[in-house]
């Protein structure tokens, strides 16, 4: 039972030695650790069996006082997974198999390396052995993926030995104001997508009167493509749940709830241990570190609704009515759970909050551009060699995501788009990769920032049939409680599919633009005030393709199956 | 009033308990709409401000007080600042505020919002119900939609019209979910809900079921909130036309009291208008072989009502408190959610079906007519009275009591079928015998009307001799829930009036939790049948009609009636005294036990019990 900062720092001191290994800080004493990714993507490649098998191996050559065998959350580098790094030297070895697993115990006494499960710079061929020499995680600065990958993200002492709740531990010495004011200083933005100012959104809260109040956080992530808010839960939820005590401790809120889709079992069950945990060590519940504090957090599962990632929406699905978002003002801060004032933050957002206490909110905002400050989680999909989970500071370019980082479009392909915030946000062409990563400099250039997903189409993409794809999914998710998503996102997928299908007409184009504005314009939530995004951008950037789905009934891409015979040119 | 021997005492607190969900005074603000300077009160609508101005912001899933969601996105307004355009119906005003109403940019929102809504409606205006009649008609005339350019999958649902009272058209619904706010917020009923989701969502009882496997109390609430005919009454018009031609058959109609104040609002009549010489005229140029009052049965409830309550102050004859039984959406609320109160109900048949088997009987002998060839319609506020007369209970084996219930819709439907000019008809006088009534049983039709004509009766009987005034202002009102205490038979007695089932469960609650009341008066419908479901439907922008305030307005018609009648008492109606001396012996006798009372179903709230079909 932890009741002071006293006994937090005991904890982290006994704790230490094993990270401080890891971050190459401390002789390890003859002692291994393998650490081996258990996020979602890894452990649909294989990497239960692999630490299942590493173990074993292991206690056959009786190396268990030597060696540990630690799951971990994302590396991010989920296209080459199971990944597992050897500690004290940090060889960092990909798509390791099962079978593999011998002989990288075997290894360990010998110091020799297995350069077969080594990474290979497909540009060059060097295989650098070590994480810090690929630039994959060169270019990278993690601040919400801090111990992403680095501590058993079901032991809370490893968070702690990160310097886990002394945000919290410190934060509870202070005013409630003064946290407001460190999150408004740092600049920081709403991750989930809107990018509403965070401080901002506290002090709203702060300033509503009722009670009880409530802290909310929005794990509904919804995304096709998207995992960041996964990966953060999956590998360090601790961070999130010190936010949420954070921001109920800046906000007079004493009860929070991690709305999180039940399809994320394994963030799911990492969350509840780690709230039982935390909550076993005093670090939630009743009167925290002796301050008289209270804060308890609770778990609701989403069933598979993308508009319940919509704050109204969401509040009212934690109440057990059907979700549906309902017209803002008044906002949840005024009126939310239960008519009650609530702050709802992104998993994202709560994480930064325990670094912007610690660290200070200049350290924060002297990270990325005018507007937008600090760092953002992108997970990247599609046509991309380094399919992943990576955070880069704001003002990063598309292009250095994509090329430098992604480690562009594999099998020689040329690029096409890269569309950035989801069905919510838009396709943005060749001629737009220096755009830096920024809300309002995204929204200029006709997408959005969004929750982070990021995805990229080459050559072989039929951008119709991207917006075709996108309307799909918002007219399937679309609630039906406002006509313009309701009726209007349908009417949007029934022109695209006559487009696709070779039975569009110019009066069609003419439509489906005007009709995209109208929706945005009316519908009563952000599902359908962004839904038309993805067809918007594709007609301003893409336009030569529509009109040859519609003038000459032919697929540049050849992706539409009706009209993929070229035209007779004369 | 003799103040000695009645002591009335209203129970102030809980009977003052109103629907406003704003009650607390507001300050007012300063604020533009399209430029001019409003001041109006802050956090009200900016519908709400623009229509006290004089501009009117179309809409459509807007119901004032009952359904603010800002849904349907109809009436969109630009407010400076904003990027969006913002749904006038459930934006507050605030200081400063400032708000366009008609640019290009919100008229060509509100236009393709219209639009898409009428890309997915069934539009067969020509032969629809609600033609003329219909919001959504009227909005796309307001907005001079001449074209719709959406076209695309549409609803294709069958016609849910199975049970005998309302029917449902998915096809032309809108989801303005006017049906399910009204359902479950004013009546409490909880039976439509949006399912599925989308383009495909419904908004429909469980499992789309029909409205007669659930727990629907047929109150018809819906139908007077629907904007369009996706929520219409189950017509029984051509059966009636049939009737009536039909040289066999002989056909009584009756009249419910509330019909004579509402049915001039079709025929463009002020609210309140009384009409009940025109109401006869028209029945008998309809070919109706007798024009007869259900306001005289409704004497004739009161007779047996006011007995039974009597004899339940005397520890017979059933628990207390008595709770009265002549609404039947009420009486199926009761059924399906408080059974356990079922021993409590009247059992007084509600008037029009003890009408019915008067007629039947005691009409047919003094006529020398076969029952058989007796065709009884009658003309209803009322969606559930079509329900009613479908029990099983309500009637002999030979015959149901009642035959067919026209609203009051479909008689005015009717009318103009016969192309009877209404407001040139002459005034007439309902046929005797069974057109004669007290004024009692005429405020029928309002909230507290029963409750009022009973206990106007009970006292004169108990005290042996009349009355000099009796108007009970205290039992009238639109206050939800009324209460007050009565002297009857040497002890104080305390009644209880609710309308709208959502009211009633407020009463029920209380007996439930253990207080005691005497005599509770239930009406299924806000304002009591002059709010019936069956009532004329305007499609108004301002949807005054649903407002308790427009039902009031009816209801002082129909206390307009009793004050200018010689008789106010059931028991002093000259046809009633004789109906007693001639056939039923006294109130609660074998005869008027077999006749005039009814046994009630335990129901469970949940689906799974069937109804028998009608007609």
């Amino acid at each position: 039972m932890i009741t002071s900062t006293s006994d937090l720092l005991n904890i982290q001191q006994q704790h230490l030695p094993l990270i401080e290994a890891r971050l190459g800080r401390e002789e390890a004493a003859g002692e291994h650790q393998i650490l081996v990714c258990a996020g979602t993507g890894c452990s649909s490649s294989g990497s239960h069996g692999l630490r299942e098998e590493l173990k074993k191996q292991v206690e056959a050559h009786q190396l268990q006082e030597k060696v540990k065998i630690i799951k971990t959350g994302c590396f991010g580098f989920c296209k080459l997974g199971p990944i597992a790094v050897v500690y004290p030297e940090g060889i960092f070895y990909c798509r390791v198999r099962k079978e593999d697993a011998a002989a990288l115990v075997k290894g360990l006494a010998s110091g020799q390396v297995i350069t077969r499960l080594l990474y290979r710079d497909p540009a060059t061929g060097h295989q650098p052995r070590r994480m810090e020499e690929i630039h994959f995680f060169q270019a990278q600065h993690r601040i919400a993926l801090r111990n992403c990958g680095l501590i058993n993200p079901e032991d809370i002492n490893e968070y702690i030995a990160r310097d886990g709740y002394q945000a919290l531990a410190e934060a509870l010495t202070r005013r409630p104001e003064e946290i407001i004011a460190a999150i408004s200083a740092s600049g920081l933005r709403g991750r989930g997508g809107a990018g509403f100012p965070t401080g901002r959104k506290w002090e709203l809260m702060a300033a509503a009167p009722g009670r009880p109040r409530y802290v909310v956080c929005n794990a509904d992530e919804g995304d096709p493509g998207a995992f960041m808010d996964r990966s953060i839960l999956e590998g360090d939820p601790h961070s999130v749940l010190e936010g949420m005590a954070i921001a109920g401790y800046a906000t007079g809120a004493r009860q929070g709830y991690v709305y999180v889709r039940a399809e994320y079992p394994i963030a799911v069950d990492r969350l509840e241990r780690a709230i039982r945990q935390a909550r076993r060590a005093g670090l939630l519940g009743d009167n925290i570190f002796g301050t008289g504090f209270s804060f308890n957090i609770e778990i609701r599962l989403g069933a598979g609704a993308f508009v319940c990632g919509e704050e109204t929406a969401l509040l009212r699905s934690i109440e057990g009515r059907r979700g549906e978002p309902r017209p803002r003002p008044p906002y949840p801060a005024q009126a939310g759970l239960w008519g009650k004032p609530t702050v709802v933050n992104n998993v994202e957002t709560l994480a930064n909050v325990p670094v912007i206490i610690r660290k200070g909110a200049e350290w924060y905002a002297s990270f990325g551009t005018k507007g937008s400050k600090g760092t953002k989680v992108f997970s990247l999909a599609g046509s991309i060699n380094n399919t992943g989970l990576i955070e880069v500071p704001m003002g990063t370019t598309l292009r250095e995501i994509i090329f430098g980082i992604g480690g562009g479009i594999p099998g020689g392909k040329k690029f096409k788009a890269v569309q950035t915030g989801g069905p919510s946000g838009g396709c943005l062409p060749e001629e737009m990769l220096d755009t830096p990563v920024d809300y309002e400099a995204l929204t200029a250039a006709g997408s959005i920032m969004g929750s982070g997903g990021l995805i990229v189409m080459d050559e072989s993409d039929c951008m119709v049939d991207i917006a075709r794809f996108y309307l799909e999914f918002s007219q399937d998710e679309s609630c039906g409680r406002c006509t313009p998503c309701r009726v209007g996102t349908k009417r949007l997928l029934e022109i695209l599919k006559r487009i696709t299908s070779g039975e569009g007409t110019m009066d069609d184009l003419k439509l489906l633009e005007d009709l995209s504005h109208d929706v945005k314009e009316a519908s009563l939530c952000g599902l359908g005030q962004t839904a038309p995004n993805p067809i918007l951008s594709t007609l301003r950037y893409f336009r030569h393709e529509y009109e040859a789905h519609v003038r000459d009934k032919y697929c540049p891409a050849g992706v539409c199956r009706n009209l993929t015979r070229r035209p007779v040119l004369h | 009033m003799p103040a000695d021997k009645l002591i009335f005492d209203p129970v102030s607190p809980v009977s003052q308990e109103d629907e406003a969900p704003h009650p607390v005074a507001r300050k007012k603000v300063r604020f533009w709409i399209d430029g001019r300077e409003v001041v109006a009160e802050e956090g009200i609508s900016v519908l709400e401000a623009a229509h006290r101005v004089g501009i009117e912001i179309p809409s459509l899933c807007y119901l004032k007080n009952i359904n603010e969601i800002g849904a349907c996105r109809v009436c969109l307004v630009e407010i400076e600042g904003a990027r969006n355009l913002q749904a006038a119906c459930v934006y507050p005003v605030s200081a400063g505020l400032k708000v366009r109403t008609s640019t290009p940019r919100v008229l060509r929102a509100r236009r393709t919002v219209v639009e898409l809504l009428l890309s997915d409606h069934h539009r067969e205006c020509t032969n629809c119900i609600r033609n003329l009649n219909c919001e959504l008609q009227h909005l796309a005339d307001t907005l001079g939609i001449r074209n719709i350019r959406f076209t695309g999958e549409t609803s294709n649902y069958p016609i849910f019209n199975k049970n005998p009272f309302i029917v449902r058209d998915y096809n032309k619904c809108i989801k303005c979910r006017r049906c399910e706010a009204i359902c479950s917020k004013v009546q409490e009923v909880h039976v439509y809900s949006a399912q599925n989701r989308g383009f495909d969502t419904v908004i429909a009882p469980a499992f789309m079921k029909d409205l007669a496997e659930v727990a629907c109390i047929t109150c018809g609430q819906c139908v007077i909130a629907c904007p369009t005919a996706s929520l219409v009454e189950k017509e029984c018009i051509d059966e009636v036309w049939q009737a009536l031609a039909d040289p066999d058959k002989y056909v009584v109609v009756q009249t419910a009291p509330s019909i004579q104040v509402t049915l001039g609002e079709v025929f463009g009549l002020p609210v309140g208008t009384v009409v009940t010489g025109k109401l006869v005229a028209s029945l008998r140029r309809l070919g109706f072989d007798r024009v007869f009052a259900t306001d005289f049965t409704a004497d004739l409830t009161i007779m047996e009502e006011a007995h039974e309550l009597l004899e339940r102050l005397d520890g017979r004859g059933g628990p207390l408190p008595l709770l009265s039984s002549c609404s039947p959406g009420w009486i199926k609320f009761c059924e399906h959610f408080y059974p356990e109160f079922i021993p409590n109900l009247s059992t007084c048949k509600s008037p029009h079906e003890m009408f019915g088997a008067i007629t039947k009987t005691y009409f047919a002998q003094k006529e020398g007519l076969d029952p058989k060839k007796i065709v009884v319609v009658a003309v209803m506020p009322c969606t559930a009275k079509k329900f009613e007369a479908s029990r099983p209970e309500m009637g002999s084996g030979d015959w149901k009591d009642v035959d067919f219930v026209l609203t009051t819709r479909e008689l005015a439907r009717m009318i103009r079928q016969a192309g009877l000019n209404f407001r040139q008809l002459p005034d007439e006088e309902y046929d005797t015998p069974l057109g004669i009534a007290s004024g009692a049983g005429t405020i029928f039709g309002a909230t507290g009307g029963v409750v009022e004509a009973a206990v106007r009766t009970a006292y004169a009987i108990t005290h042996g001799r009349e009355m000099g005034v009796i108007d009970f202002e205290e039992f009238r009102g639109i206050s939800g829930v009324k209460e007050a205490w009565v002297e009857l038979k040497g002890r104080r007695i305390k009644v209880a009036i609710a309308h709208g089932t959502g009211n009633a469960r407020k009463v029920l609650d209380r007996m439930k939790a253990g207080e005691q009341f005497d005599y509770v008066e239930i009406m299924a419908c806000p304002g009591g049948c002059v709010g019936g479901g069956g009532q004329p439907i305007f499609g108004s922008r301002d949807h005054k009609e649903i407002s308790l305030d427009y039902r009031h307005n009816r209801a002082d018609a129909l206390y307009r009636i009793d004050y200018s009648r010689r008789i106010r008492l059931s028991h002093e109606n000259p046809a009633v005294q004789k109906i007693y001396a001639e056939f039923l012996g006294a109130p609660l006798s074998e005869t008027a036990n077999k006749l005039l009372h009814t046994h009630y179903t335990p129901r469970g709230p949940l689906p799974g019990y069937a109804v028998n079909p009608v007609q």
